[in-house]
């Protein structure tokens, strides 16, 4: 057994599980990391992402085109971030509510029009999922090159945009808005930042990542749509921020580790390892509770996260 | 000082018939409002009187329901106060707009629209900052944490922000609030030199010393409407304080002498931290007689908020020992402040004292819910607290629709009126109030002070722990001035010495 | 320019907070046209049926009240422990924390009475929800960790240890599937109405209503936990022991939880199985906030959902419209709801500049 762990396939097979695992949770981690940098916790991320999943699928299927299905998903999870911010950004009701209220909602309304379209067919219809692309000379590395550099184009891009996210949040204009919009709202008011404006656009932009986290599992992961194929990956997400102390790249270890831990469950079960996985998946979520100890004191909690921003709202 | 001859005759703000409302209340009622280039001008008013108000206004933060504003003769429309800033006006408000994480560079070059790039450029705004530290002699260090600074630098990164945006009035929401005396001259000596350079400043406050000191011109409001204005040269502060408060300045509040008892508050030896880790209270120690009020006067932010804290309960300390009536106060464990026989009248009265979403009655019941005359084997007695309820509403005047209205229905006198009743009806041995009439009117103000006055009398000792020096000397039997945690030095109350006490206030010894 | 602004205006109150919940259930019954349109159900004969199937007969509206039965116990769960401002997000994992203890001692009781038995499994179930809630609830209190997420995620680690359980210890011999055995007859919810499945349960749940009820209005901890809730900064200066006070509402909120699994194991299937609960820890929250967190409230908006529920399957059949509307229509009840609550504190007002 331990001769097998050790083996090359099986290192080369659980470093690409990792990164695969991975995928949806970097991309739905880093739309929620730019969403809470502004000051909202969208807890719709579970819900957007099996809407995001749903409609991917839908929209390949009648198209044919697996990129417009990850476009589709992508204006379907900005959709209902839109959504979300006319409900917190500019009502102001609880961000914790509402985007349950959104997943609840999103979670109805997938499984309805998935219902609506296909009835309940005895077989799943299925769609011809992305392929995966290497990399020249990079997979060509023993041992690492094929698990690293041999993957869907969307895992690519996922990796490509966390240091993107980090430039955006750190050494552009608008990420410094974004980050003062979120730790005190008022003095990027005063400076003549639309604070409202700038959470919204935060959370659309963070919606349409979200819906491509979950088109990548119906599209490329997977090339069907069942009921359960987020299976809890959005909780992960927003898991994995406060893990990642608000941060892309430490976010992303952590999504790296999860999908790790989950490659990993997966890799054992295949060696015929009989013990139950259960023990094994509730690791993660084990840990992220332990790494909640203590965050309420570090200062990279975003000051205003949870709070919604209005004028006007005292008398002089 | 002298006043300056206006630089030309445009005034370079105008605002006409300016009025806003606030649900049922105006805040502001035909405001007329002129400012000058070149001019600093007081805008003087109690809390509450709108001051604030109408510069939100003048700053596009707040929207208005009549009347209209020109800029260097302009009309203009201010929706919100990116419009304020491209019109060259720059406020610094009471509670900082500052971001502690970040860099001061940061926090300066926020918004601003210098260059059409996507990418921070802080090479070229560090040199710009330079430039205008140099300008104006306001030094800080560009690339501190905001966090990392004192209350008086933080103040000068907000006049650095709006002078990066090249503000040509600035607007400063009582900027003395929070400084030590040194700092104000330091703040004053910075307000003229931007007022030589033709910049205008206008300088909310309600305090008439600063008013006379540094402005030249006075608006006064008083119930969100102009009441007068004057050259600052023209005037006196006694002048000033009858416009302001409407009729003779308050007749001081009969001292009414009492023979002090036997002490009934000891504190010993305390020493307590501040929330940075810090010590704030430095091996404290202080007697209390009966029938006697000891004014705590200080720059606020000198030890008197954690000091109350401990004796609330509230606060842990590092050392030493309180004694109420002879017996030691358990530290650290609200509760025991509750039983010890000890009124606690909170500055905080909204987030620490107060259950705004509950009712009056909830209020009142804050501190005894679980004493057998109102709860027996775990069962509220609803006869007996809604009697105790009525009979508190009435002996202490609390406007209200009923026992049952929310909290927040009320007025903030009133809100303090619950306090009191709340505390006061037990006949405590000690009565602790903080802050007590800030941001009350004046008829709240009034009855609070009577109400302190007439505890010492029944024979309870009584701490007045306040920033209106008014308040403390027209109050107190005894004064101790508190200063970065330490008794700087202790007067008689009649009679003390104003100047003495203010430079105590300031740290210099006796 | 036209703007729109939402101005601050004295909270309604009296027969307005009353009338709220009503008017959101109806608005939301008339927006769930859209989908029905949608799906191409003609509209009369699919409300027909949505409440035909509910209620039209003895046996549909006995089941509704089987349905609602779990619901209301997570809903008094998630609205006790809102009210208390615990933000128990963790229903759920509390009914299955109940669920496996109740499964637990209906199996091994062995030959014990009902007498015995059923109240041991209600108080085990009772016991063992309001532990797991405990947790988070420590963890809030001493260490300050936040609720929402530390609920959220303790739901998954349960979940997994029941699926652990239910592969291991727990696994019906010679079952390849995560299915329990079956619990004692002793243990099991007596039905108490014949030719249905109204069972012990569902006048338990109307007991539970009313049980919490008192506690919010008339006792010493229920002014307690509305203070904490409201202020716990005012609270704890006010010397009341806050951590106390959120740790007994966590225990009696998670216990009403499990005995929602409770219900489920000793009343419905008689065994443990992974998928006992389609999410009425979640609902519950739902309910919860439809009910303006009072326990009536609570007990009305389950009775509405779990008319919706069982009647959409009826609707269904007969008008071919997928049953998953229950699930759309349970979450635009939420969003509508909390819009209406928000108008009972503001008001619109279009500003023209």
């Amino acid at each position: 057994m331990i001769g097998e762990m050790l083996s090359v396939t099986f290192i080369t097979g659980l470093l690409g599980a990792m990164m695969r695992m991975a995928t949806p949770i970097i991309f739905a981690m880093l739309g929620e990391i730019i969403t809470e940098r502004a000051g909202v916790l969208n807890l719709g991320i579970e819900g957007i992402m099996l809407m995001g999943a749903m409609t991917g699928f839908l929209v390949t299927l009648s198209t044919g085109s697996l990129w417009t299905g990850v476009l589709a998903a992508a204006l379907v999870g900005m959709a209902f971030a839109l959504f979300m911010a006319v409900l917190v950004v500019y009502l102001g009701l609880s961000q914790h509510v509402s985007g349950l209220g959104i997943t609840l909602f999103a979670t109805g309304l997938a499984m309805f029009i998935y219902r609506l379209y296909f009835g309940s067919p005895t077989v799943p219809p299925i769609v011809e999922p992305f392929t995966r692309i290497e990399i020249p000379l990079l997979s060509q590395i023993p041992i690492l090159g094929q698990g690293l550099f041999h993957h869907y184009s969307l895992t690519y891009i996922a990796i490509l945009l966390i240091p993107a996210v980090a430039i955006l949040l750190y050494k552009t204009k608008v990420g410094l808005k974004i980050r003062t919009v979120g730790e005190n709202p008022f003095a990027a008011d005063t400076v003549g930042v639309n604070v409202n404006l700038t959470r919204t656009l935060c959370l659309v932009a963070g919606g349409a990542l979200m819906g491509i986290g979950g088109a990548f599992l119906t599209l490329a992961h997977q090339n069907m749509f069942l009921l359960d194929v987020i299976g809890g990956r959005g909780w992960v997400a927003v898991a994995m921020v406060i893990f990642g102390n608000w941060d892309p790249v430490k976010g992303a270890i952590g999504a790296l580790l999860f999908g790790l831990v989950d490659g990993l469950q997966l890799r054992l079960q295949g060696l015929g390892l009989h013990v139950s996985f259960d023990l094994f998946l509730m690791i993660p979520y084990l840990i992220t509770v332990i790494a909640l100890i203590g965050v309420s004191r570090r200062a990279s909690v975003p000051a205003a996260l949870l709070q919604p921003y209005r004028r006007e709202d005292k008398g002089g | 000082m002298p006043a300056k001859t206006p630089v030309n005759d445009t005034p370079v703000i105008e605002m006409r018939g300016i009025t806003k409302r606030f649900l049922d209340n105006v805040a502001n009622d035909q405001i007329d409002f002129t400012l000058r280039a070149g001019e600093i001008c007081a805008l003087l008013g109690e809390n509450g009187a709108g001051k604030t108000t109408l510069m939100n206004i003048l700053f596009g933060y707040y929207s208005f329901d009549e009347g209209s504003i020109a800029i260097r003769g302009e009309e203009v429309a201010l929706a919100s106060p990116k419009d304020a800033i491209a019109n060259g006006i720059g406020m610094i408000h009471q509670h900082f707009t500052l971001v502690p994480t970040q860099t001061v560079l940061e926090n300066i070059v926020i918004g601003t629209k210098d260059e059409k790039r996507f990418f921070l450029n802080l090479k070229g705004a560090h040199k710009k900052l330079l430039d205008i530290q140099e300008q104006f002699g306001l030094h800080v260090d560009p690339d501190a944490r905001v966090w990392t600074l004192s209350i008086g630098q933080q103040q000068k990164v907000e006049i650095l922000k709006a002078l990066y945006r090249n503000s040509s009035v600035l607007i400063m929401d009582e900027p003395t609030a929070v400084l030590a005396p040194q700092e104000t001259v330091d703040l004053f000596k910075t307000l003229r030199v931007l007022a030589e350079q033709g910049r205008s400043v206008i300088f909310i406050s309600h305090k008439l010393h600063e008013v006379m000191e540094i402005s030249d011109r006075v608006v006064v409001l008083r119930n969100g409407r102009v009441v007068n204005q004057k050259r600052t040269a023209d005037t006196d502060v006694k002048e000033l304080a009858n416009m302001m408060v409407g009729r003779e300045v308050l007749e001081r509040i009969e001292r009414k002498a009492v023979e002090p008892g036997e002490p009934v508050l000891e504190i010993s030896d305390l020493t307590v931290l501040n929330d940075k880790g810090l010590e704030a209270v430095k091996k404290f120690s202080l007697t209390v007689r009966r029938g006697e009020i000891l004014g705590i006067a200080g720059v606020s932010g000198n030890g008197q908020t954690e000091l109350c804290e401990v004796l609330f309960g509230v606060r842990n300390v590092e050392t030493g020992t309180v004694r109420i009536g002879g017996e030691p106060l358990r530290l650290g464990h609200p509760l025991s402040s509750v039983r010890s026989g000890l009124a606690r009248i909170p500055e905080d009265r909204i987030y620490m004292g107060l259950l705004m979403d509950m009712t009056v009655e909830d209020n009142l019941q804050l501190e005894n819910h679980w004493t057998e005359r109102f709860a027996k084997n775990g069962l509220r007695r609803f006869d007996e607290i809604a009697a105790n309820s009525q009979t508190l509403i009435t002996d202490y005047s609390i406007k209200t629709d009923g026992k049952d209205a929310p909290a927040k229905s009320l007025s903030g006198g009133n809100l303090q009126k619950v306090i009191l009743a709340r505390e006061l009806s037990s006949e405590p041995e000690v009565v602790l109030a903080s802050q007590p009439t800030r941001g009350l009117d004046v008829g709240a103000t009034e009855y609070i002070r009577q109400r302190m006055v007439e505890e010492k009398v029944r024979g309870a000792g009584v701490v007045l722990v306040s920033d209106d020096l008014d308040e403390v000397m027209g109050l107190s039997d005894r004064i101790i001035v508190m200063y970065e945690g330490e008794i700087m030095g202790e007067v008689v109350g009649s009679g003390a010495d104003r100047e003495q006490i203010g430079l105590w206030m300031t740290g210099v010894g006796s | 320019m036209t703007r729109i602004q939402l101005v601050k205006r004295a909270p309604l109150t009296g027969w307005y907070r009353v009338l709220l919940p009503v008017l959101a259930v109806v608005t939301t019954l008339v927006l769930s046209a859209i989908p029905i349109l949608i799906a191409g159900g003609n509209l009369w004969q699919s409300y027909y049926y949505l409440f035909y199937g509910a209620l039209g007969t003895r046996f549909n509206l006995l089941e509704t009240f089987v349905k609602a039965s779990p619901l209301i116990f997570t809903g008094l769960a998630v609205a006790f422990a809102f009210r208390a401002k615990f933000w128990n997000i963790g229903a759920e994992g509390q009914l299955a924390a109940g669920a496996i203890v109740a499964t637990w001692i209906g199996i091994s009781g062995g030959g014990a009475p009902a007498i015995v038995l059923l109240p041991a499994i209600m108080i085990g179930g009772f016991l063992a929800g309001g532990a797991w809630a405990a947790v988070p609830a420590l963890l809030k209190t001493k260490l300050n960790v936040d609720d929402v997420v530390s609920t959220l995620l303790l739901n998954f680690v349960i979940l997994h240890i029941m699926g652990a359980l239910l592969f291991g210890p727990l696994q019906k011999e010679g079952a390849s599937w995560p299915i329990s055995e079956e619990i004692v007859e002793a243990a099991r919810y007596p039905i108490l109405l014949a030719r249905s499945r109204f069972h012990l349960g569902i006048p338990l749940a109307f007991v539970a209503i009313l049980v919490i009820w008192f506690i919010n209005s008339k006792t010493v901890f229920g002014y307690r936990s509305r203070a904490v809730g409201v202020n716990i900064r005012a609270a704890r200066y006010g010397g009341i022991n806050t951590t106390s006070v959120i740790l007994r509402t966590a225990l009696i909120s998670g216990g009403l939880a499990g005995l929602a699994g409770v219900g489920e194991v000793a009343a419905i299937q008689y065994h443990l199985l992974s998928d006992l609960s389609p999410g009425y820890g979640y609902t519950g929250i739902v309910i919860a906030m439809l009910g303006n967190l009072h326990p009536v409230g609570v007990g009305l908006a389950a009775i509405f959902f779990s008319i919706i529920n069982v009647g959409s399957q009826t609707m269904s059949r007969m008008t071919g419209v997928p049953s998953y509307i229950s699930g759309v229509i349970e979450g635009m009840a939420l969003i509508v709801m909390l819009i209406f609550l928000l108008m009972n504190e503001y008001k619109v007002r279009v500003v023209r500049k």
